[in-house]
């Protein structure tokens, strides 16, 4: 406890820079199960492709070094870009793959469900046995890619007392926010996104109402996944470093934030992920860095039990602006 | 849980190889001007990069004996199990009845040789392992088991005293990974600093997590002089990276399982150089550990064109061991065993001398030092300095 209340400043910080990548990918989960009911697992690998794409570039381009201000903010516009591009487009290949033949058919949930799952292995070792080692060259398929060097110079650009903020841990939780109001505004004002929310609502309706359904389904992937991506380039900024198996667990804890916040709620995943990120920190300062998982989990069997339907317990379809 | 399913899995084993014992025990031996010695490890599977060194070590001494053209030869035969368990158990049974080897060099991992050396026992036949660390294998109460490697215990003792008596560190902070070898060597080496002195701290991590922030953030409450991370070098070096990263400058040391160039490389650039990892093997390219271990390199490098690596020093002492077995007149595994019981001799990498349980009797520990991606060997950990 006097752990925490010495270092409050530090674990709030970190408890918010990793809810916010939490929430980030919390949107992709949260989005799908709006439009589809359906529980995308294979969202995690649309993640893990984005950190790959990040790591791509930085071997394509070389490192930046030593960059500030605007060019910074350009360099960090493009590498999100690319983590977007290439997440966002795994994310539509994967529903024409995985997902669309079962719809067609009338398959039921469980079916595409466990298509996820599959999915979700098949890419996890594709990129182990073949893609990494082809493009990266790495012997050993276990072992992790870090970025030589670093992304972007660290320097504390807030130092106020025991309250520093870095300027990577600033740059995730603002780039977070900001994609998120984007989105909202983009879901709540746009005619695609009035088209997300009918088909989220009652698609026999929407269809009537002529939504073309398929559209909106590819829209609300590549959406989802432009999201992960984003997360992932933010995520390769932070920890400069990713793996083939790095969404598994970030995957489940996105997932969890999803459903703390309320699934099928945009504003629930950014909810959801801080809180989730919070409980995290505060939980570790308390009880040790072993029980972070417990403690995150121990928080959503709680919500869950008061708020079955999560924090903010609405979904996608009543999201009104 | 995983600890008891291994119990169970060897008392089975050990129930079936009784069962078929008695057809395979009694008859080992030699045919006379040969007999032959096992090497059971993982040759080729994900792990084999560490265990074509000892296996190259065990060869060099067998091959060195045979070019002396002695009155008895010994054949050496490897069996590999790609370091499962399930696979070591049918090789090792294969070994004793068919290839009716007298001793056997191995198994190389602590997990295999928890199914398999119950197996060894039963069939009489006696083994030295030159890489099992596991504290708990020497609890079994084996007749014919040996290692020449310190045990996990040995070496977080050598660690920690390492730790409060060279680097004089007065606060020191552990870390571990939360497995079954990070835990206790970390607990082992957290002891050992705070019964000399040290003030001490702990967290862990968790192995599938990127973000180790919250134990930064304690780490850097605690304000140590030292941080020690129990655990493999993929972890490490990341962990190493965030600790600097969050302004935590305390020298980093580790164990064994980051004694690979993985640790500078997840650290990036040369934020590992000056960090210190503890193993309980000796790798010594360059022989800056005596004469034996200069001989011993120079030899190794001549024949595999290879430097020594990780195990091999003691490979060749475990092989070492049998040889002086046979040159003295054992040929049965029954001689050939009570023979190491009193064996006393100077090896490479330690005095070959084994405990009743069949532990080494030496306790040393070396420690290296990250330079660049390299790991010069820095000296025995109750003498080597650091600038």
């Amino acid at each position: 406890m006097n752990n925490l209340i010495s270092q409050f400043w530090p674990y709030t910080i970190d408890g918010l820079s990793l809810g916010a990548i939490y929430a980030l990918v919390a949107l992709g989960y949260t989005m799908v199960y709006g439009v589809l009911r359906l529980i995308n697992f294979a969202h995690s690998e649309i993640f893990m492709i984005g950190t790959f794409a990040v790591l791509g570039m930085l071997h394509l381009f070389g490192m930046p070094s030593n960059v500030g201000g605007f060019a910074l903010v350009g360099l960090l516009v493009v590498f999100a870009a690319a983590g977007a591009v290439a997440s966002g487009g795994s994310a539509v290949i994967l529903e024409y793959a995985a997902y669309r033949p079962l719809r067609r058919h009338g398959a039921s949930r469980l079916a595409a469900l466990i298509s996820a799952i599959g999915a979700s292995l098949f890419l996890q070792q594709l990129f182990a046995r073949i893609v990494v080692p082809w493009a990266f060259g790495l012997p050993k398929e276990k072992g992790a890619l870090p970025i030589q060097g670093h992304f972007v110079k660290r320097t504390d650009v807030i130092h106020i007392g025991s309250f520093e903020l870095s300027n990577d841990r600033l740059i995730v939780i603002v780039g977070a926010v900001l994609m998120m109001v984007l989105l909202d505004i983009f879901v709540n004002r746009t005619k695609l996104g009035r088209g997300i929310r009918a088909t989220a609502q009652d698609p026999e309706t929407a269809v009537l109402m002529g939504v073309n359904i398929d559209r909106i389904v590819t829209a609300t992937f590549a959406i989802g996944g432009a999201m992960a991506g984003v997360a992932a380039a933010l995520f390769m900024l932070r920890f400069e470093e990713t793996r083939y198996d790095v969404g598994f667990l970030l995957g489940i804890k996105a997932f969890t934030a999803a459903v703390l916040g309320g699934i099928g709620n945009l504003r629930g995943a950014l909810v959801g992920g801080v809180v989730l990120g919070l409980f995290e920190m505060y939980g570790s300062a308390i009880f040790g860095s072993e029980w972070q998982n417990v403690v995150a989990f121990s928080v959503l069997v709680l919500v869950l039990m008061f708020r079955p339907t999560g924090i903010l317990g609405e979904s996608l379809q009543q999201a009104r602006a | 849980m995983k600890f008891t399913g291994v119990i169970a899995v060897s008392a089975a084993l050990a129930l079936g190889a009784s069962a078929c014992g008695d057809s395979g025990s009694g008859n080992g031996g030699g045919k006379g001007d040969s007999v032959t010695i096992g090497f059971v490890g993982d040759l080729t599977g994900e792990n084999s990069g560490i265990v074509i060194p000892p296996k190259q070590g065990a060869q060099l001494a067998i091959d060195q004996y045979n070019a002396t053209n002695p009155k008895v030869k010994i054949n050496f035969k490897t069996y590999d199990s790609q370091g499962k368990g399930e696979q070591a158990v049918p090789l090792v049974k294969q070994a004793i009845t068919k290839d009716k080897i007298v001793g056997m060099i191995g198994p190389t991992f602590s997990g295999e040789s928890a199914q398999a050396d119950p197996v060894l026992e039963e069939g009489k036949i006696p083994n030295i392992s030159a890489s099992a660390t596991n504290a708990a294998l020497a609890s079994h109460g084996w007749k014919y088991w040996h290692r020449l490697i310190g045990n996990d215990n040995v070496q977080g003792a050598g660690i920690g005293n390492f730790i409060a008596n060279n680097l004089k560190a007065k606060r020191l902070f552990v870390i571990n990974d939360a497995s079954e070898y990070g835990k206790p060597l970390a607990e082992t080496v957290k002891a050992t600093a705070a019964k000399a002195g040290a003030a001490t701290s702990e967290d862990a991590i968790d192995i599938q997590g990127s973000d180790y922030s919250s134990t930064v953030n304690k780490a850097k409450a605690f304000n140590p002089d030292a941080v020690f991370f129990g655990g493999y070098y993929a972890q490490a070096g990341k962990l190493l990276k965030q600790l600097r990263e969050g302004g935590v400058k305390a020298r980093f040391l580790s164990g064994d399982g980051s004694l690979d160039k993985g640790l500078a490389q997840g650290a990036g650039g040369t934020t590992a150089d000056g960090s210190i990892i503890g193993c309980p093997c000796l790798i010594d390219p360059t022989g800056s550990a005596g004469a034996a271990s200069k001989k011993f390199a120079q030899e190794y490098k001549a024949k595999f064109n290879a430097d020594p690596a990780i195990y091999s020093a003691e490979a060749y002492d475990a092989a070492s061991a049998f040889i002086s077995a046979v040159k003295a007149g054992n040929t049965t595994p029954e001689k050939i065993n009570s023979f190491l019981s009193t064996i006393d001799q100077p090896g490479v990498s330690k005095q070959i001398k084994f405990s009743s349980a069949g532990e080494p009797t030496a306790t040393d520990v070396y420690v290296y030092e990250v330079k660049g991606s390299e790991l010069p060997l820095l000296g025995n950990s109750k003498t080597a300095t650091v600038k």
